[in-house]
């Protein structure tokens, strides 16, 4: 009889905490198109898999009569679960209480699910919707977000971290996901920036909607900021699902072994690459030519286009890729493309997945802009990226590899392990036109007909040295492939590098162009 | 969209490619060495106090105008000795970033 009347003021206290902010506050957030912060966390996990902690956590505030008020949970939802079958610690930002509004024991209950996570070495996925820091419990909030940056850090390229952006993550707040290695957002929901529209339009006078300040698109296609664009909530979940299936848990581990299935048959990949250099088409046909049921999973789709990035398995094994894309920008290095290649290249080698990359660049992008905006500092991220990753790092030229975007694309020289050339590769110092105008300016100055020399020498120029056999000669690649076997040597190179070993000089940590 | 839409040339030193050309790499300003003649606001904010008037000769270092931005009261001088021309602004006024604030000769 006792032991009921136990149970039942459990069960009575679960029912009013798991209102959260009780109706009113749900119907607004149902309004706006927006699931609850539970409905979220059974959305994402698989199902009956989540274990809730610190359900009865509560606020401890006492100025500006906080201590009349309940904070149900305190406006976060902690615990585990997992998604096809893979262990996740999560977190979820409920707007609903007090606006999702971070005070110290919402920010606790945060770094208690991130200890958590880091010590069972599993990854951690946070849910961000909030207002920001709770104004009335002062410093006291802002101590909050910075244990959670601090554990941001201390978790880097040990667990995986996923940020969700479901609603408002602004000022201090936006850090956590900044800090962290992948961020979804989702159009008309997801909304990050430093200072808001208010603040811009008092400073500097400029009026600008919070979409087009700090929407879901301008962080996917202008800022970078966010890895996975999506329509929906459901397209969102749809993809951090996925993510999940191609990395894995912590980084002493591998990415789990899926079945191993063939690539489709309509795409042909002798049939993709045309063989002047100067015309278009699309990398991502040559990945998904070679990948199991050519399923690709681009990240960074919307931004930096010129520079093609995600991940695909061979023989069922996850595998990064980095592609320079000729269909934007001509497939040119530049600021933005520097750093999104240079930050996936050191993801993959923090959790163990070997990088294939696809080569077909004409160098940098020349500009004032570009070089006022620091491309020197930025291109050389993809140097010191490639340079220091010792998993396995295999190479494809597929046509054009000139001069210092040569070397910067997983050269031999940045210790690639493989490096395979098409019979369409042109490896040289700089394109023919350049190349011949330079060596054999005073012959085509001094003839009587300079155009028809030109033409001659680049003519020259190309048979000579616009091709794959000049490198090959050197040892700089290890051998001239056909497009079609470009699979099955890959796939022979990725077995005979599973354990791979290599040792680099001990170091605190180096200093990367930042 | 189909892969062959919206394909524009785009001319580096080694060939003239087929390609999409991204929104950021259309919409870029052709590059303009800074006037010393003209000053312009390099922040936006208000003119707190004008220090000189047309017609005046200024020395190089001599300080032109307050601009209060930002909380701060930044002095702009000029980096060049001459006459001033033309005040574009009066006192008091808010000002955006980038606008033409005075010109010396």
């Amino acid at each position: 009889m006792a032991l009921d009347n136990k149970l039942r003021e459990l069960q009575e206290k679960r029912e009013k905490a798991l209102l959260g902010g009780g109706e009113q506050a749900i119907e607004k957030q149902k309004a706006m198109g927006k699931r609850t912060a539970r409905e979220r966390i059974m959305a994402l996990l698989d199902e009956g898999s989540f274990n809730e902690y610190d359900l009865f956590v509560e606020h401890d505030a006492r100025d500006f009569d906080m201590d009349k008020k309940s904070l149900p949970s305190d406006g976060v939802i902690i615990g585990s679960g997992t998604i096809y079958g893979a262990p996740v610690a999560i977190f979820a930002q409920d707007f609903t209480v007090a606006g999702g509004s971070l005070g110290l024991m919402h920010s606790r209950k945060i770094t208690k699910i991130m200890d958590h996570a880091l010590k069972m070495r599993m990854p951690l996925i946070g849910i961000n919707d909030s207002g920001g820091a709770r104004i009335q419990e002062g410093v006291n909030s802002l101590a909050g977000y910075g244990e959670i940056f601090f554990r941001n850090t201390l978790s880097s390229g040990v667990i995986p971290q996923l940020s969700v952006i479901l609603g408002p993550c602004a000022g201090g707040a936006v850090y956590s996901p900044a800090l962290t290695d992948f961020v979804f957002v989702v159009d008309n929901i997801s909304k990050m920036f430093i200072t808001g529209p208010e603040v811009i339009k008092t400073v500097l006078g400029e009026e600008i909607s919070m979409e087009d300040l700090g929407g879901a698109r301008v962080h996917s296609e202008i800022t970078g900021n966010a890895h996975f664009f999506s329509l929906s909530e459901d397209e969102c979940f749809e993809q951090i699902k996925k993510l999940i299936t191609f990395i894995p848990w912590n980084n002493s581990r591998k990415a789990r072994m899926f079945e191993p299935s063939e690539p489709k048959p309509e795409y042909v990949i002798d049939k993709i690459v045309p063989e002047d250099p100067t015309l278009p088409y699309d990398v991502k046909d040559v990945i998904r030519a070679i990948v199991d049921n050519s399923d690709f999973f681009e990240i960074q789709e919307l931004y930096a286009k010129n520079i093609v990035i995600g991940f695909g398995r061979m023989g069922g094994r996850t595998i990064g890729f980095v592609a320079n894309q000729p269909l934007e920008m001509a497939g040119v290095l530049d600021v933005d493309s520097s750093d999104k290649a240079a930050r996936f290249i050191r993801y993959c080698d923090a959790f163990n997945i070997p990088i294939i990359t696809f080569v077909d660049l004409p160098g940098y992008l020349p500009g004032v802009d570009q070089e006022h905006a620091g491309v020197i500092r930025h291109g050389a991220k993809v140097l010191y990226a490639y340079s220091e990753a010792t998993v396995p790092k295999l190479t494809v030229i597929l046509r054009k590899a000139y001069g210092g975007g040569y070397i910067a694309m997983a050269s031999r020289h940045l210790r690639a392990d493989f490096v395979f050339a098409w019979p369409t590769a042109e490896i040289a110092v700089m394109g023919p036109e350049g190349a011949a105008n330079i060596i054999f300016r005073k012959e085509i100055m001094s003839s009587d007909d300079p155009d028809g020399m030109r033409k001659k020498k680049v003519q020259e120029y190309k048979e000579k040295f616009a091709n794959p056999y000049v490198a090959a000669s050197r040892g700089y690649v290890d051998a001239v492939i056909e497009p079609g076997e470009t699979r099955k040597i890959l796939m022979h190179s990725l077995e005979v590098s599973e354990h791979k070993e290599i040792t680099t000089p001990i170091k605190k940590h180096g200093i990367p162009p930042f | 969209m189909d892969k062959k839409d919206n394909l524009k040339s785009l001319n580096l030193s080694d060939g003239i490619y087929k390609t999409r050309l991204s929104r950021k790499f259309e919409n870029r300003k052709p590059y303009k060495p800074a006037n010393p003649n003209i000053i312009i606001s390099f922040i936006p904010g208000t003119v707190l106090d004008i220090l000189v008037k047309e017609g005046d000769k200024v020395e190089k270092g001599e300080e032109l105008m307050i601009l209060d931005a930002m909380k701060m009261q930044n002095k702009l001088k000029s980096s060049i000795q001459g006459k001033i021309k033309k005040v574009f602004v009066t006192k008091g006024e808010k000002v955006s970033k980038g606008t033409v604030l005075l010109e010396i000769e």
